[in-house]
């Protein structure tokens, strides 16, 4: 793994450029520092929510034997520019009835829960934001402030369709989360560890994803997370909570502008999410591909890990969306008893499995 | 002051069938005084609008099949970037009304055009809408739309065909690309005017003596006897 | 059908329809017809009603009694459940007041409509208001008390703590103008009050004011999938009470676009079914295959939508040189699609968990709401019209008649996907057998139908429509009364969506296949 970018260079680099060629205190080198850390954690997460509703129009269209935007620019590229051209300028409106306070936080919460859980992503070795020891366990921590943010929504808008639909949406996240979270315990089994850059370079070696590593049950587990992540994300066959063909809108039905503009990014985001911290904990992050073969292997590391872990999120996406064009929806008592019957206690089976085959030793070193 | 042409892609200006409507449009902007000549940030954000029209699900009777045949993989609005329907009618930026609208109805229609968040549109597809149709004679029918919202495009047909709603809303899109962003679509009502309860187009362009953009052909004699007979009524 | 009214005395009426029922076993309820018979008369219903085992119909003639100035006559809901809304309905377009019926409100208008416009002394205004309708919740039930006055009782709708939704007007489903208030227990639905007449337009009462000619132009705007149909049920009872002798070449051309027209509708069913399930990618399948079936017949007919082809004495215009090699490619690429249909939706198990079990209605009662077509087909009721009074070709060729016995949602979707098979089996047997003949047979200028009442229906692609004509012998109708193939349908959702899901309540309202501007014409 000697020949792979390390982002650690330009990070030391930039922290001594402020503080020994510049000469500013500790404090002020830090606080240029997050300032800036922030600010790219914001334009990536705007950046990729465009490219990712472009990207889910196109091939939703494809998938339809249609077209899809073209006019707008070239292969319709501009096509997301114009649409949040058009959301940022228009009119933002309360609704009288509503309960103020809730109504204006709602849509702040399922956005801080979104770009929080974001900035666990390792992007590249040394490219991490939050790198906590406690990593996965406090990233489903953070994203369960979405949930409020959906609720509260449907509550403060003082609609009856809101409420039916925030309330459905609240149950079935909650339930989801269950199984989101045996199977990341799972992996954790398996590496040791719950610091996300850590189950990473576990994942660095020769047939080192730990999907190959801990074959069986890191398999089911991978299967088990994506369609709990899928639910979780209110996406594909679990897209009860804004069911369009029946209840309108759901729980944003009263929002307009950059309100629903909100939401409608948190819902890209919270797929790409699901799909990085699939492609992180089971398909090795921004690890490439390393068969043992050395002259092979070398010619992997030199493609910079940022492109391998976008590579594998984006494939995910894709698969994702694939499933939400081809079924239908799930009721939501059919929803619930999947979870809360077939898949958690087979997220249980699957962790007891995976306990055993650590504990014997028989996983693929 | 130069005439803004709005430009649609693949289809020159010379084309469109009613460009006396858009420049007369213009025209009265600026014998009222307002200032037509735009800066680029208008044009910019006038652009993102226009191609990003999200309709209403809203359609009651014939001319909402050949709505959805329009949506559909063999004519495809979405290339223009319109296949957004929204549910919500504050997420929505149009209203096509398509089929009849009847007593029972009116009042959703309204309430629903009220709804919306500014700045909204209104085209009305098909005869019903527009006149109402083969049910002119009816106790229950609205006799067009235009009696409840203002109209911006009306689509005359019955059903008109896809390609046909496909050309109102290019008709559309050039009509908010010539429109007056910053103080105009943007306009924030004050408190008289909000008393009001109309639209900001309503207030920038007068309800009263209002023309309404009708696409097709007119001969040029019969809108100069139409204009004589309106200025001799007043 | 000639009608012969039977007549029966007010007081003996109630007992005389029960043994109609009972004894003579007729246990469907075609349709009632409210009409205003004039001065000597007044105001009162016809009823048509079918015997489900021999196939022989009946009408029944009642006219109302006049009580404390108000027209009475006594109910039939606890005999056949279907004659509910059709009450509501004469109610609502003359003022005939139904003694017994538990909730008698106006269906289609709104409630604080004046007038009754079905009458013949009523005066149209164009007035409307913008304010929302004052709605009461509790319903009118009317009697006679001992010494023969009119009495009214109130009949509560809600209680104070139900949770009450409106689903529609605007709905994104595409089924049209269609309001149902739903009372609701968590997600279970307790009861659903539906409110009709967003999209009426009047049309039978514009009827009484245009010339036979005139009439059948309004007819494809109704359920706007089967326009052929229903152009064909207009034209095939004026024709039958002109006696109108028609070329073989004209039926054979009939038949096959009615068929045709079933392909679009049933292909447009199977669509909107997949897209209220969250399916959208069937829906654009679907689609993409109807707009083959439009491409034929817009050559011949000149309309995607409204098609205008059949007029009294035959067709507006001969078929296309290319109608029956197009028609052939058809049938041979639609096959496989059908095919494709099923593979990427009708089998996948989640279709099966939301349609099974969903929307039940058993045998008897889908007879005693009258839901016809292809929804009373699931449950095993052989209703179609085709094979109980055949009419141009289907007596002479081969086809089956589609039913299952599951009586939930997922058969009636099987019955659609089944009977495109059926048609276009219809269609191959036909298409290359066309006799030579005329397409029209020349008509006087100004048509004249001879007096008396006939009923003439059709097998629709949502079920049985039919159109009541009581003629005087003028050159435009005394009353055209359609028999729509929703209303039914519609009457019968509370029954099939008690105890079922918020969810259960969309996919049933897909299932049945109910369009509404056929039902508020």
């Amino acid at each position: 793994m000697e020949h792979i970018f390390d982002f650690s260079q330009v990070t030391t680099w930039f922290h001594e450029l402020l503080t020994q060629t510049l000469g500013l205190g500790d404090f002020l080198a830090i606080l240029i520092e997050c300032v800036l850390v922030g600010s790219a954690i914001l334009g990536a997460y705007s950046v990729i929510a465009m490219i990712l509703i472009f990207m889910e129009r196109k091939v939703c269209a494809y998938f339809q034997c249609r077209i899809g935007p073209v006019r707008v620019g070239p292969w319709g590229l501009m096509q997301v520019l114009a649409d949040v051209l058009k959301m940022l300028i228009k009119e933002i409106f309360f609704v009288d009835k509503a309960d103020k306070l809730l109504y204006i936080v709602a849509p702040f919460l399922v956005i801080i829960g979104s770009v929080g859980a974001f900035s666990f992503l390792p992007w590249n070795r040394g490219a991490h934001i939050l790198d906590f020891n406690v990593g996965v366990f406090l990233l489903t921590a953070i994203s369960s402030i979405g949930v409020v943010g959906i609720f509260l929504a449907g509550w403060g808008s003082n609609n009856k369709y809101s409420v039916v639909s925030a309330m459905r949406a609240a149950v079935q996240m909650i339930s989801y989360e269950m199984s989101l979270c045996l199977c990341l315990i799972t992996a954790v089994i398996l590496t040791g560890t719950m610091q996300v850059s850590g189950i990473v370079e576990s994942q660095a070696g020769p047939w080192g994803w730990l999907i190959v590593q801990g074959h069986v049950p890191a398999l089911i587990a991978f299967v088990i997370f994506l369609i709990a992540g899928n639910a979780e994300a209110n996406r594909g066959p679990f897209d009860m909570a804004e069911a369009e063909s029946e209840l309108t809108a759901g729980h944003h039905t009263e929002y307009s502008g950059m309100g629903f503009g909100f939401f409608y990014l948190a819902e890209f985001l919270n797929l790409f999410i699901i799909a990085g911290i699939a492609a992180t904990v089971f398909l090795g992050g921004w690890a490439p591909i390393q068969i043992g073969v050395e002259a092979f292997d070398e010619v992997m590391q030199y493609i910079p890990g940022i492109v391998w872990f976008m590579g594998k999120a984006f494939l995910l996406v894709w698969l994702l969306m694939w499933i939400k064009w081809t079924f239908p929806r799930l009721r939501i008592d059919q929803i619930l008893k999947l979870e809360w019957k077939y898949l958690m206690p087979l997220a249980l089976i699957n962790l007891v499995l995976m306990t055993v085959i650590v504990a014997f030793g028989l996983y693929i070193k | 002051m130069e005439v803004r042409k709005p430009t649609i892609k693949s289809l020159p200006y010379d084309e469109f069938k009613d460009n006396e409507s858009l420049e007369k449009i213009v025209d009265e902007l600026h014998e009222g005084g307002v200032n037509v000549v735009t800066g680029n940030l208008d044009s910019l954000i006038n652009w993102g609008r226009s191609n990003s029209l999200w309709s209403l699900t809203f359609a009651t009777s014939c001319c909402g099949i050949e709505f959805m045949a329009c949506g559909c993989s063999r004519y495809d609005f979405s290339r223009f970037g319109f296949e957004v329907t929204r549910n919500s009618p504050r997420q929505a930026d149009l209203i096509m009304c398509a089929g009849t609208i009847t007593h029972k109805m009116a009042p959703a229609l309204k309430r629903l055009y009220d709804e919306m968040a500014e700045p909204k549109y209104v085209v009305a597809v098909g005869g019903c809408a527009i006149s109402g149709g083969p049910f002119k004679q009816s106790y229950h029918v609205v006799k067009g739309i235009e009696e409840i919202v203002p109209v911006d495009v009306f689509i005359p047909g019955c059903p008109p065909r896809p390609e046909a709603i496909l050309y109102g809303m290019m008709q559309l899109q050039r009509k908010v690309k010539i429109e007056k962003f910053f103080g105009g679509a943007n306009h924030k009502q004050t408190k008289e005017e909000a008393a009001l309860g109309v639209s900001n187009e309503e207030l920038t362009y007068g309800r009263g003596g209002k023309k309404p953009i009708v696409v097709t052909e007119v001969p040029a004699e019969f809108t100069e006897t139409l204009k004589k007979e309106q200025e001799e009524a007043k | 059908m000639k009608l012969n009214h039977l007549v029966f005395d007010f007081d003996k009426f109630a007992q005389e329809m029960q043994n109609l029922k009972d004894k003579k076993h007729f246990d469907f309820l075609v349709t009632i017809v409210g009409e205003d018979f004039g001065e000597g008369e007044g105001l009162g219903c016809v009823y048509i009603l079918e015997n489900t085992e021999n196939h022989e119909r009946c009408s029944v003639k009642m006219l109302a009694k006049v009580v404390d100035g108000e027209s009475v006559i006594p109910t039939v809901t606890n005999i056949w459940k279907g004659a509910d809304l059709l009450e509501r309905e004469c109610f609502d377009f003359l003022g005939i007041k139904f003694l017994g019926h538990p909730d008698m409100r106006r269906l289609f208008l709104r409630n604080d409509f004046k007038g009754y416009p079905l009458r013949k002394d009523f005066k149209a205004t164009d007035e409307y208001t913008l304010d929302d309708d004052v709605e009461p919740d509790f319903g009118l039930e009317y009697s006679l008390d001992r010494d023969g006055h009119l009495q009214q009782k109130e009949n509560k709708l809600f209680s104070s703590d139900d949770y009450v939704i409106n689903i529609g007007p605007q709905h994104p489903s595409t089924h049209g103008v269609l309001r149902l208030q739903t009372v609701l227990n968590g997600e279970t639905v307790k009861r659903i009050y539906p409110h009709l007449g967003y999209i009426h337009r009047g049309i039978e009462k514009m009827w009484e004011s245009m010339t036979y000619p005139q009439t059948l132009a309004l007819t494809d705007r109704l359920n706007y999938l089967c326009a052929m149909q229903q152009r064909h049920a207009l034209v095939g009872v004026i024709e039958e009470a002109m006696e109108v002798e028609l070329t073989d070449r004209i039926h054979y051309i009939r038949t096959i676009m009615d068929e045709l027209q079933r392909l679009d509708s049933h292909l447009l069913f199977t669509s909107c079914c997949a897209q209220d399930l969250g399916a959208l990618t069937a829906f654009l399948y679907g689609m993409r295959d109807r707009e083959h079936v439009l491409n034929v017949m817009e050559e011949t007919t000149g309309g995607r939508l409204i098609q205008n082809y059949y007029r009294i004495g035959g067709l507006q215009d001969d078929i296309d040189p290319n109608f029956v090699k197009n028609v052939k490619e058809l049938c041979k690429y639609l096959r496989p699609m059908i095919k494709e249909y099923m593979d990427v939706f009708g089998d996948n198990i989640i279709a099966h968990n939301r349609l099974e079990n969903v929307g039940p209605m058993s045998l008897a009662d889908c007879i005693n709401y009258g839901v016809t077509g292809p929804a009373g087909r699931a449950s095993g009721w052989k209703n179609d019209v085709r094979k109980n009074h055949p009419y141009d070709m289907y007596d002479k060729v081969n086809f089956e008649q589609v039913t299952f016995d599951s009586c939930d949602s997922m058969g009636r979707y099987l019955v659609h996907i089944n009977e495109m098979y059926q048609s276009l089996n219809i269609i191959e047997q036909l298409i290359d057998n066309i006799p030579e003949g005329d397409f029209y047979v020349k008509q006087k200028p100004i048509i004249k139908v001879p007096e008396g009442q006939w009923y003439f229906s059709v097998e629709g692609a949502a079920g049985e429509f039919g159109v009541y004509l009581d003629s005087k012998g003028d050159k435009s109708p005394y009353r055209m009364k359609m028999r729509p193939m929703g209303l039914s349908l519609v009457g019968a959702l509370d029954p099939m969506l008690r105890g079922q899901k918020i969810a259960d309540l969309v996919t049933t309202g897909a299932a049945i296949d109910i369009v509404i501007p056929d039902i508020d014409r």
